[in-house]
């Protein structure tokens, strides 16, 4: 006998999250839904003048995207906790770290992805200025995968909690805001023609950083939480 | 990994000492005990003597605070328990929204699945033929025990951890769990069975491990 490789598990993982999905679609349009909302009231509050717009769609931008990925954090794993899912996680012969990144990689591309592709419609929407849109779209691409791995390591530590809500904003924010002032600063340094590249650098480091140690803090807070 | 029960000497599971506290007031233990490759072992009874407990701890989901715990004679570690145990626990592990086929073949992917066995055939033998696409949320309690015993039927792990195997089952599903251990046990496989007395033991070769609740 033999137990299933690291690719077939994950692969299974994946289906079943991308089924869970499909099912439930309706929920799973909430979080782009919600970045919409910030953005579209964003750009009638400043009453749609080019100028103060421009100045400010960056950052609106990066706030929106920030905020609607930490809206959909808490069901990361309360719905396989609750129903003894993740117990079988635990159980099953392939590392439970490997399991928490899939888990996390399946979450980044039904929340974040999505939004990143609506970016360039959602910045001629905020005025951004054209140059400005690949630093964004580069700046995004780092830095909401690091944002998903982040909020992995706070739900996971929430999870043996029945509800969080609060605690898991508190918890991440300190967490995202080095992302925010990274990811939104080089938008802005590029738009004050300096140079992004630095930033930009700082947030792909953190990125492997995080690609590393994530999964494995935050399935050690699985582990812990379900004792 | 399962030997043939005649070229293994040594017992596919055996724990010295095992004890568990929690807070500070001893749950269980401490335990001595072995399992052998086709034999049962009924841990016995009654409500909070510490049954899940033990099985939990066996399981690896939670840590002795005392004692040892082997398989195959090798020290449990969690890769090794994660490959030689099969465990069934309280808590489905179904996503209500997906089918019952499409769950199974979630928990199989996870777990690795014995060489010639399907899903679909799995589902048949529990009773769930014709609920393949029943969504999770639609099956009642006993049919997803059933679906539970399928995922157990079709997972390569030699040593069973059954916490509360008849719970919610009918007559018919009892026989099938018996019948089920029988045929494991047969091909060289164990299994510890939590009950608190009142079903029929399974027609096997069985030891008995009876909890008493602490003060």
């Amino acid at each position: 006998m033999s137990g299933p490789s690291l690719l077939q598990a994950g692969k299974a993982l994946m289906v079943r999250d991308l089924r869970l999905l499909w099912r439930r679609r309706g929920d799973a349009f909430q979080p782009a839904l919600f970045a919409l909302l910030v953005v579209v009231l964003f750009a009638l509050a400043l009453g749609g003048e080019p100028q103060a717009l421009a100045k400010v769609a960056s950052a609106v931008m990066w706030v929106a995207i920030l905020l609607a990925g930490l809206l959909s954090l808490d069901t990361l794993f309360r719905g396989d906790a609750e129903d003894g899912s993740l117990e079988q996680w635990i159980l099953a012969p392939v590392p439970l770290a490997w399991l928490v990144a899939v888990r996390v990689l399946g979450h980044w591309l039904t929340t974040a992805l999505p939004l990143i592709l609506a970016t360039p419609l959602l910045a001629e929407l905020l005025h951004l200025p054209h140059d400005q849109l690949p630093v964004l779209l580069a700046s995004l691409a780092l830095g909401t995968p690091l944002l998903s791995l982040l909020g992995a390591v706070v739900a996971a530590l929430t999870v043996g909690m029945r509800r969080s809500g609060i605690l898991v904003a508190l918890l991440a924010l300190p967490l995202y805001v080095p992302v925010l002032i990274f990811g939104a600063g080089s938008v802005a340094r590029s738009a004050e023609g300096l140079d992004a590249v630095g930033a930009l650098l700082y947030l792909g480091a953190g990125l492997v950083l995080t690609l590393v140690l994530a999964p494995l803090a935050a399935a050690a807070a699985i582990r812990i939480a379900l004792h | 990994m399962s030997l043939p029960p005649e070229s293994s000497q040594l017992p596919l599971l055996s724990a010295r000492g095992l004890a568990f506290t929690r807070n500070d007031e001893p749950v269980f233990g401490p335990l001595d005990f072995v399992v052998a490759a086709g034999e049962a072992l009924l841990v016995q009874g009654g409500n909070g003597a510490g049954k899940t407990t033990l099985l939990r701890v066996l399981a690896g989901l939670l840590r002795a605070d005392a004692g040892e715990v082997e398989i195959d004679g090798r020290k449990a570690r969690p890769d090794l328990r994660a490959r030689a145990i099969a465990y069934l626990g309280h808590l489905p592990a179904l996503k209500a929204d997906l089918g019952a086929l499409e769950n199974l073949e979630f928990l199989c992917g996870l777990h690795g699945r014995r060489a010639r066995q399907l899903p679909g055939d799995a589902m048949g033998m529990v009773g769930l033929s014709g609920h393949e696409d029943t969504l999770a949320r639609q099956l009642s309690a006993g049919q997803k025990k059933r679906l539970s015993l399928a995922r157990l039927w079709l997972s390569p792990a030699p040593l069973w951890l059954l916490d509360e195997p008849y719970a919610n089952l009918d007559l018919d599903g009892i026989n099938l769990v018996n019948r089920m251990i029988s045929a494991h046990l047969r091909e060289g496989g164990a299994a510890l069975v939590t009950t608190h007395g009142a079903y029929a033991a399974p027609p096997v070769q069985t030891r008995m491990l009876v909890l008493e609740r602490q003060v």
